[in-house]
Parts: C-alpha cells; structure tokens; sequence
C-alpha cells in the first residue's frame, strides 16, 4: 500500500492510447503500465516515485503526482 | 577476502618467491601419493581459515605414505575453531637453520603501506614486538608510487641482516610487497621464511588477505585458485542477519543498502555516505551506545531497499531503536530514505516516531524528506547537528524505553 505517493490519471487519457504508452515509457520506476490499452498506476512501485515531472510534462494536466505527506 | 595457505602460496609462487615442494590433496589417498612424490619427510598441514593449527592438532609430521594418508585423514575430520578444513597440504620437511617472519599490510595511524621484518620467525609477533623490539624492523613505503627493492633491503638491514642472506630475503620481501600493491591485500605475509641449511631461504607458511571490495579487479587470479564469486571468505562465517542483508542488497540494483556486519547491541543503525558509516558507527561507541549492526547505505538506494533493510535491523532481538545517519549527502535522496526507513518501520509493526532514535541525513532533497520525517513524528536534525551530536542523541534517545 502506498504512503507517499498518490498518482491521478486524467480518465481522457484512457481515449488516447498513444500518450497512455507514452507516459508509461517515460517513467524512471514502472510507476505506469498499460494493460488492455488502458492506463494504470503499479500500486507496489507509487512510493518509489522521484518527483521528476516526466510523466506530467509528457501528458500537461493530465497526470497528478499528489505528496501525501504535504 | 582470506586465502587458505595453499592458495597464498600459489600467489607467492606467481611473485617468484621461492617454496617447499607441496600438494593440495582433499583425500588421505591423495595425501599418500603427494608424500610418495615428494619420496621424502613431509608435514601435513590442515587448509582451514582459522589460527592456532598447530595448537589443535591440524598440522602433523609423516615419514613415509602410508603415515602421511593417516594423519591426513584426521586432520581431514578436524575442526579447528569450529571450521572443517577444505583439504590438507602435503609439504616436503625442511631442515630450518633460522626462521625470519615478513608481512606488509596497512599502517592506518601512518597512512601508509609498511613493511614489518624480523628475523625471529615462526613466533607470534606481537610477542617480538612487546619482548625482543631489536629484532623487529617497520618501514613505511607510499602505495601510489613504484615499488623499489630497496624499500625491501632497508627493511631487512633494519634488524642486522647483512650479506648473501640480505640479498636473498631482499627478493622475497619486494615480491611480497609488489604482490600486496599489485593485489590490492590487506595482509600478505610469510611466517616463517625459513633459511635452510644448505643456506637457500624459501617461504614455509603464509597468510594472504584481499580488500574484499578489489576483489572483482582480480577476477583472473580468483579463477585460477578455483575462489568461486559467491565466496566472501570473511574473518567468521556470516550470521543469519548479514546473510539476510546480502539479499536484500542483492536483491535490488539500485544504491547500496548493505554491507551489514552484526554486533549485539541495542541500536540498529542505517549509516553511510562517503567514510560516514565508519565515523558514526565510532561517533555512537563514544558516545556510550552498543550498536546492533555496521552497514552502509548510499548511491540512493529505492525506497523498497531502504525499507526491506530497515524491517530487517528492527526484526533483530535486542534492537531497540534505530538511528539513521549520514553525512550530508549529494547522490543519495533524503526524502527517499526517509520514505524508505519510515515505510520499513510501520511494516515491521512500529511506530516510526518511536522507533527512529534519531534521523540525521542532510543534503539533496532534505525539504521533502524533512515534511515526511515532520509528519510521522520521527525526531530529524539538519546539517547544523555534527554527525557526534546526532550520534549521542541517538544514544541518549535509545537509553529512553523503545
Ligand atoms: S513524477 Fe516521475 S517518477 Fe513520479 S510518476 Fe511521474 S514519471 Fe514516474
């Protein structure tokens, strides 16, 4: 279960496959996969998350990357 | 990484140093073969990596085969020190005229490599230095400069060794030297050098010790002595515990989460960070703390690592808290340790805020880090707080009931 990190996904996102492969590429730590051309989170790795924004600049407004500590 | 006595010597026998004729022989049949071959008095020596040999029955003189085969096949069935022997070495017997002892290791106080002679050989050395100091020389030489064989006649000279036999053992100790620069040791040494009555001197015993971490730059020499990857040939097998660390550092490629050696104290420590673990876990000793483990961290490890290493030091009977300390840190992410040390407590069944005694790792993302420690009540210091301070705050917060 995850305790830092929570990460949103835009449902519009699930109507591009594309950007769906996409954000799921640039992820540093498998945080994303897609599976039946959806998009998902990976529940185990959403701690590991680096902050890095790829997966926000690569889909603008529709990725949240939400600190649950803040 | 330690070497068995058969292996040291095939080392010395590569730096051209002189040897007895001897076997490795894993069976009291081979035994009997290599004294057959040898046609002559032989010792039977047990290869196990413990001291005191002699002393347990593991080293025995044979004047034929068949005497040879059965003190192999004791010495074969002998523990020494707790340790089963992986073989015997079967050693042509030579008449001794004068024993003399060599070793080059690490001076950490001179900061330097040094040669330590003496021309009382085949006893305990500390026994020569506290009893017979005339008879010891030590000469320092630089590690990062070319070794000259003159650094090895000094070194003789020093306790009177004049003439043919100062040239001889002049040989013997710049290959041992050169062996320990070229080898990355941390001990190579010969006790005793024995000169024989026909006056050659030759090497009868030796003791080869590796910087574990070189190990891998000398890939050739460990495949050649048959040293298997996996084997660590640490000073005692490793604990359940350290074991249970390696897997966890193994197990995940990212950072250094390891490198566990356990104690029996009471304070799990999480240290690292460029010579930190070493200054804190001495910082925690001063301070009057017992710490349940050594290890280092670094290289930003995952949070999962930190995690798993973390429930694994609060798992261990007797860990009362845990400090998580590092020097200030660049490559590594504060905030992802602390994710790491605070998720690894509450999976383990405790409160971070109680079981952290204190966390001390300034540096790259310490504002992020900081609002998790803030948040689960875990007590932090900056990088105002010395890594002693925060080590006897560690101590002071452990003496506290977990
Ligand atoms: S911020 Fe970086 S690490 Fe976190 S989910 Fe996005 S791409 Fe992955």
């Amino acid at each position: 279960m995850a305790m830092f990190i929570r990460v949103d996904i835009d449902p519009s996102v699930q109507q591009d496959p594309a950007l769906g492969k996409r954000i799921a590429e640039v992820c540093p730590v498998d945080i994303f996969k897609v599976a039946d051309n959806r998009l998902e989170t990976v529940e185990a790795n959403l701690d590991e998350c680096t902050l890095c924004d790829l997966c926000t600049i690569a889909a603008p407004g529709k990725v949240t990357v939400v600190k649950l500590y803040r | 990484m330690r070497f068995y006595e058969f292996e040291s010597k095939q080392i010395l026998k590569k730096a051209g140093i002189p040897l007895p004729k001897s076997h490795f022989c894993k069976t009291a049949d081979q035994a009997a073969a290599a004294a057959f071959e040898i046609a002559g008095p032989v010792v039977i020596k047990s290869q196990v990596l413990s001291g005191g040999r002699m002393k347990a029955g593991g080293v025995k003189f044979a004047d034929s085969p068949g005497e040879a085969a059965e003190h192999a096949r004791a010495i074969l069935a002998l523990p020494i020190n707790g340790l089963m022997p992986v073989g015997v070495l079967v050693e042509e017997k030579r008449a001794i005229a004068q024993e003399y002892f060599a070793a080059v290791t690490w001076d950490g106080r001179a900061k330097k490599a040094v040669i330590i002679f003496s021309d009382m050989g085949g006893i305990d050395i500390e026994e020569i230095a506290e009893k017979h100091p005339e008879h010891l020389s030590r000469t320092h030489f630089s590690a990062s400069r070319p070794f000259s064989d003159y650094i090895a006649k000094n070194a003789v000279a020093g306790v009177g060794v004049t003439g043919n036999d100062l040239n001889a053992l002049t040989r013997i100790v710049a290959g041992l030297a050169r062996t320990f620069l070229d080898r990355d040791m941390t001990l190579a040494e010969i006790n005793p050098i024995g000169k024989l009555e026909d006056g050659s001197i030759i090497a009868l015993d030796a003791h080869m010790d590796m910087e574990s971490e070189a190990a891998r730059q000398h890939l050739d020499l460990l495949k050649e002595l048959g040293v298997g990857p996996e084997e660590k040939r640490q000073a005692r097998p490793p604990t359940q515990f350290e074991i249970d660390a390696e897997k966890v550092d193994s197990a995940d490629t990212r950072g250094v989460a390891g490198n566990l050696t356990e104690f029996d104290g009471n304070l799990g420590l999480i240290i690292g960070a460029g010579g930190g673990s070493l200054t804190l876990f001495d910082a925690v000793r001063a301070a009057g703390g017992r710490p349940a483990n050594y290890c280092e961290i670094g290289g930003n490890p995952s949070v999962s690592k930190a995690a798993n290493l973390t429930k694994l030091i609060c798992a261990q009977p007797g860990v009362e808290k845990i400090a998580v300390m590092m020097n200030v840190v660049s490559n590594t992410r504060v905030d992802i340790v602390a994710r790491g040390v605070v998720k690894g407590c509450i999976e383990a069944g405790f409160d971070p805020a109680e079981k952290i005694a204190i966390f001390r790792i300034p540096g790259s993302w310490e504002d992020e880090g900081f609002a998790i420690l803030k948040k689960y009540g875990v007590p932090y210091v900056d990088r105002t707080v010395s890594m002693d301070e925060a080590a006897r705050m560690a101590v002071e917060n452990t003496k506290k009931k977990a």
